[in-house]
């Protein structure tokens, strides 16, 4: 078991808190068959004492959609050798909240720094809707758990921008906090809205040989549909579930889908 | 923000991911940081084939910092010498990408003329067009 980075700086009031969604994404992204895919795919970097490149492809891009606390993206910074089978990763995370995008940042680099001889290179934090600001073909593993919890509405944006700023004087008041986090569970109708409008940003966002994105999915997001609607992107489009928990009544509660393309240049 | 996190962002606008002027953001009245990170030759090798090089070149300009070689240099460069560590080019390169960061100040679109705040290091891509 590697390690699960340290959160108990983040402020739970308006940033989601790691629950078993996040730690299923742990444990799916460690497990040895999504090892052996990532290292298949993004393994072999240049070597520095043999000064060759083995890699003209570069170093990864690793980008978390809605970091939150960042305890993923720091995990899979953290432990970046024992994910891809080297250290030449590069990793960022994207959030909505602001707030999120500190906590994601202090818990990167504080995971970084408890893993001195494993850890990739996280770079930032950048406060955006989605992958809004993402340069398009750049992410070669996008990683998502959105918000899945089917609600009546989506939160209103409509005062985010007030919402999203720290107020030194009053501190936050409890409709800001609500709303924030309102944003990491809410998911309108079927818990997909925001993850259908994600889904539709992938052809763009992905590198388009290598790359691949994981997506956590509740039940009630009737994930049998959500891989029509992945397979329905167009021609070559491959997704599997990787990951799954909590049985209820026969149905996983919680799965995770690995979203890629056929013909990835190290399988051929 | 490090520099080289621009290497992968661009305007958020969806008008602007057409534009080759949305691509490199344009620092505008921005306080820069240094942070301190650890040397590695054989991760900078291996961010090189990620860099756009042209871009880099520009914002080096921009923000007044010493000028980088024309062309992007080679791998092999970048581990030269008897310690591999590639000497003055790979110290540059890791100076200004990864212990450069932007502090405060603003990122600028070369199509559309949208600013970007940064504040304390996070830049805020927030549009009012995602916010209705
Ligand atoms: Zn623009």
């Amino acid at each position: 078991m590697l390690p699960t980075p340290s959160t108990s700086h983040a402020s739970f009031d308006n940033v989601y808190e790691p629950a078993e969604d996040s730690f299923l994404l742990l444990d799916t992204l460690s497990a040895s068959s999504e090892t052996n895919f990532l290292r298949e795919r993004f393994g072999q970097p240049s070597s520095a004492t043999e000064g060759t490149v083995d890699s003209p492809q570069g170093a990864p891009l690793i980008v978390e959609v809605g970091a939150g606390s960042g305890v993923v993206l720091a995990f899979v910074n953290a432990h970046a050798d024992v994910l891809f089978g080297h250290r030449h990763i590069l990793t960022l995370g994207t959030d909505i909240n602001s707030f999120a995008c500190r906590a994601t940042r202090t818990t990167a680099e504080k995971a970084s720094a408890e893993a001195p001889d494993g850890h990739g290179n996280f770079l930032d934090a950048v406060n955006m809707d989605l992958t809004a600001a993402i340069r398009p073909g750049t992410v070669d593993v996008l990683v998502f758990n959105p918000p899945y919890v089917p609600t009546a509405e989506l939160p209103n944006l409509s005062q985010h921008l007030q919402y999203n700023t720290y107020n030194p004087v009053t501190g936050n008041s409890f409709e800001q906090d609500s709303h924030l986090l309102a944003l990491s569970y809410a998911g309108g109708v079927e818990g997909m809205e925001t993850t259908n409008r994600l889904i539709e940003q992938l052809p763009e966002v992905l590198h388009p040989e290598r790359g691949v994105a994981y997506l956590l999915l509740c039940a009630q997001n009737k994930p049998e549909k959500v891989k029509e609607h992945i397979r329905g992107l167009g021609a070559g489009w491959l997704v599997e579930t990787v990951g799954s928990s909590g049985k209820q009544g026969g149905w996983e509660k919680l799965q995770i889908l690995r979203i890629w393309r056929a013909g990835s240049p190290r399988a051929l | 923000m490090k520099l080289l996190t621009l290497n992968f962002l661009t305007c958020a606008r969806r008008a602007c991911k057409s534009s080759a002027d949305a691509f490199p953001l344009h620092p505008r009245d921005v306080e820069l940081e240094i942070v301190e990170a650890e040397p590695n030759p054989s991760f900078l090798s291996n961010i090189l084939p990620r860099l756009e090089w042209p871009a880099l070149v520009t914002l080096c300009a921009e923000l007044g910092l010493p000028g980088l070689p024309g062309e992007a240099p080679e791998v092999a460069e970048l581990t030269a010498g008897e310690d591999g560590k590639g000497g003055k080019l790979a110290e540059d390169l890791h100076r200004l990408l990864l212990e450069t960061t932007v502090k405060e100040g603003a990122l600028v679109c070369g199509s559309c003329g949208h600013e970007y705040r940064v504040k304390e290091g996070i830049a805020n891509f927030l549009l009012p067009s995602h916010l209705v």
